[in-house]
């Protein structure tokens, strides 16, 4: 296992140099940030002396190694726009982020889990169908079209909820700032979670029906029922068991998915987390930030895969994780 | 979809009892909720091809838009004696004519980018799978790496450094799609290779061009249907999503994603119609070409045939 991790972690540190290469000549190609934060009236000695503060005057491989040298300091640049460290500003607005991909796997989880459950149990019962119609119209539903309308009928109409920003933050553990420690918080998050949860519900509502329903024809289903063991505890214990396996690797690796998709709720919702900083700088072509947070969510995906690959052995006996699979 | 089926090659020795296309076609109608899909599809499609001659008014040409219509609410008479069923936008658009106009956008960047993904990722799967070996390692490696990161991010790198443009964001989408089509057609190619026909193909001392393009490609064609039909509706999505984001087409193609985007502000103040309408026209073009596709996924899997 310690070995698995080890090779693991080196592969990663690979991806990430990779990564970090293409990212970073990539974003230099966008366009010329100095049009853009240069004052035009501004002089020629103006000009250059803002150049050169940025250092967008030595030649591109320079600048990558500059920028690679920080990197291992944990210093991936200074926004052009902010005038801080990218990274900060990146950390800064992670917790926001964070919450909301949470919030959205946790009610994902706790509806799509029992629902796809009961579909499948029935699935021809009208209840079953429903569900499982339910979710192709949630697999179908734009994510971004489907925020504008709940801010239209519960913010607009209803005048029940908040339609944009995060609203007032506690500190958990006198660290993180979060929203749903308070109510006023609360109502803030309830709807970008849904939103950004109804793909993910749609997902897990089909994988869990159709495990529930293949397990149920396999014989150590047919071997409790026939022992005697009561209906919730052949559910319970040896379907629902059985099918946790594929549910839990698909959730881990869509929590990766959840955190980029969180980019379109957050932009609808005005929610201040890492995804509409990225739309924010690109727009601006504030390069430093939008390398970083690339770079941070490579080495996100590339943590939440290494878990979840740690996580499956623990769940499955029959899996081993060897070098081979790394 | 209506053109991709009588493509399915039809083996002479079958069509003597019932021949393949037919026996699909019968199949996928047997479905009532396909059907219904496959009819929205095609209005949908008509809709978009004929915009210029069903559409009220044409919402791009300036002289027919007077600014004192903006952002009546649908329903309403136009001052020409014609009536705005879906309201107009802040610019005094008709919503329908612009809703119109905007399938025919999004349709036609959503198809173009499935097809040339269809092919650059049909060859990259056919040559990994028929090569082998070190062609074959590299490019699924490609493809794992590629598929383990979400599209949207995907989408969002690319415009960040190509810049925005159409050509861009057809471009961003083929480079995300054809992985999908790389892997599908390799796992179908493996399958078939081992078959007896390709090794009579190969005894028959074929080119390799002939045996990949007339002999293994046909006999992949059934999943990769499937796949594309998926991948169109994700690219019409995807499309949408980045122009609504300000990242995708450029306001001169004007999209049903960057229709929604320009009435979002005006969302807040209850006139909800400018970005509803063009939603649900998103919408039933999304649903009827999944339904089209699960009813697809049945009727040509080989193992439910009857």
């Amino acid at each position: 296992m310690l070995v698995f991790i080890i090779r693991r972690s080196m592969q990663s540190v690979v991806v990430l140099l990779i990564m970090s290469l293409l990212v970073f000549v990539g974003v230099f190609a966008i366009g010329n940030p100095i049009d853009i934060l240069i004052n035009p009236q501004a002089d020629q000695i103006d000009r250059e002396r803002a150049i050169a503060a940025l250092g967008l005057d030595k030649p591109l491989w320079e600048q990558y190694l500059v920028f690679l040298k920080g990197a291992l300091t944990g210093d991936l640049g200074r926004s052009f726009v902010h005038a801080t460290s990218a990274l900060g500003l990146i950390l800064q607005r992670m917790p926001a982020t964070m919450e909301l991909a949470i919030a959205a796997m946790l009610i994902a989880v706790v509806l799509g889990i029992p629902l796809g459950l009961w579909a499948g149990l029935r699935p021809n019962g009208i209840a079953g169908r429903t569900i499982m119609a339910g979710s192709i119209l949630g697999f179908s539903l734009p994510t971004f079209w489907v925020g504008l309308m709940l801010i239209m009928v519960f913010s607009v109409m209803l005048g029940w909820l908040p339609s944009t920003g995060r609203g007032p933050t506690t500190l958990l553990f006198g660290l993180i700032p979060v929203s749903f420690l308070s109510w006023e918080g609360l109502r803030h998050l309830i709807m970008p979670a849904t939103n950004l949860a109804l793909f993910k519900l749609a997902l897990l509502i089909r994988l869990t029906r159709a495990g529930t329903r293949e397990s149920l024809l396999q014989d150590y289903v047919k071997f409790a029922r026939a022992k005697g063991l009561s209906n919730s505890r052949v559910i319970g214990v040896h379907v629902l068991r059985n099918i946790l396996i594929p549910i839990v690797t698909v959730i881990g690796l869509e929590f990766g998915s959840v955190i980029a998709f969180a980019i379109v709720t957050e932009s609808v919702f005005a929610w201040p987390g890492m995804g509409k900083l990225l739309i924010d700088s690109i727009n601006l072509l504030d390069r430093p930030v939008i390398v970083s947070y690339l770079l941070v969510i490579v080495t996100l995906f590339i943590f939440i895969n290494l878990i979840v690959d740690v996580l499956y052995s623990a769940l499955d006996p029959r899996v081993r994780l060897t070098d081979s699979k790394g | 979809m209506r053109t991709v089926l009588p493509e399915t090659p039809a083996a002479p020795a079958e069509r003597a009892a019932e021949s393949p296309f037919h026996r699909i076609a019968t199949d996928f109608l047997s479905n009532p909720v396909a059907v219904v899909g496959l009819g929205m599809l095609m209005l949908v499609v008509l809709a978009a091809v004929f915009a210029p001659l069903i559409s009220p008014q044409n919402p791009y040409d300036l002289s027919q838009l007077d600014v004192m219509d903006g952002r009546l609410p649908p329903g309403s008479k136009s001052p020409t004696g014609g009536t705005f069923w879906l309201g107009t936008d802040d610019q005094g658009r008709d919503m329908l004519s612009a809703i119109f106009y905007g399938l025919r956008i999004s349709l036609a960047v959503g198809a173009t980018a499935t097809v040339l993904a269809l092919i650059i990722g049909l060859s990259a799967g056919l040559t990994a799978a028929y090569f082998g070996g070190k062609t074959e390692t590299v490019i699924m490696r490609i493809v794992d790496i590629q598929l383990s990161f979400p599209a949207i991010l995907i989408a969002l790198i690319l415009i960040a450094v190509l810049g925005q443009g159409t050509g861009k964001v057809i471009a961003a989408l083929v480079t995300i799609q054809w992985a999908y089509y790389a892997r599908t057609v390799r796992s179908a190619a493996l399958v078939e290779k081992r078959k007896e026909y390709m090794e009579a193909a190969r005894c028959l001392a074929l080119s390799p061009v002939r045996i990949v393009f007339r002999h293994l490609l046909p006999n992949c064609l059934p999943p990769m249907i499937v796949v594309a039909t998926v991948q169109v509706a994700a690219a019409i999505a995807l499309e949408a999503t980045l122009s609504f984001l300000g990242l995708g087409l450029p306001i001169t193609e004007p999209s049903l994603g960057l229709l929604i985007a320009n009435g979002y502000q005006y969302l807040l103040s209850g006139k909800y119609w400018i970005s509803f309408f063009p939603g649900v026209a998103l919408l039933l073009t999304i649903v009827s070409i999944n339904l089209v596709a699960d009813q697809l996924r049945d009727v040509l899997n080989p193992r439910l045939q009857k």
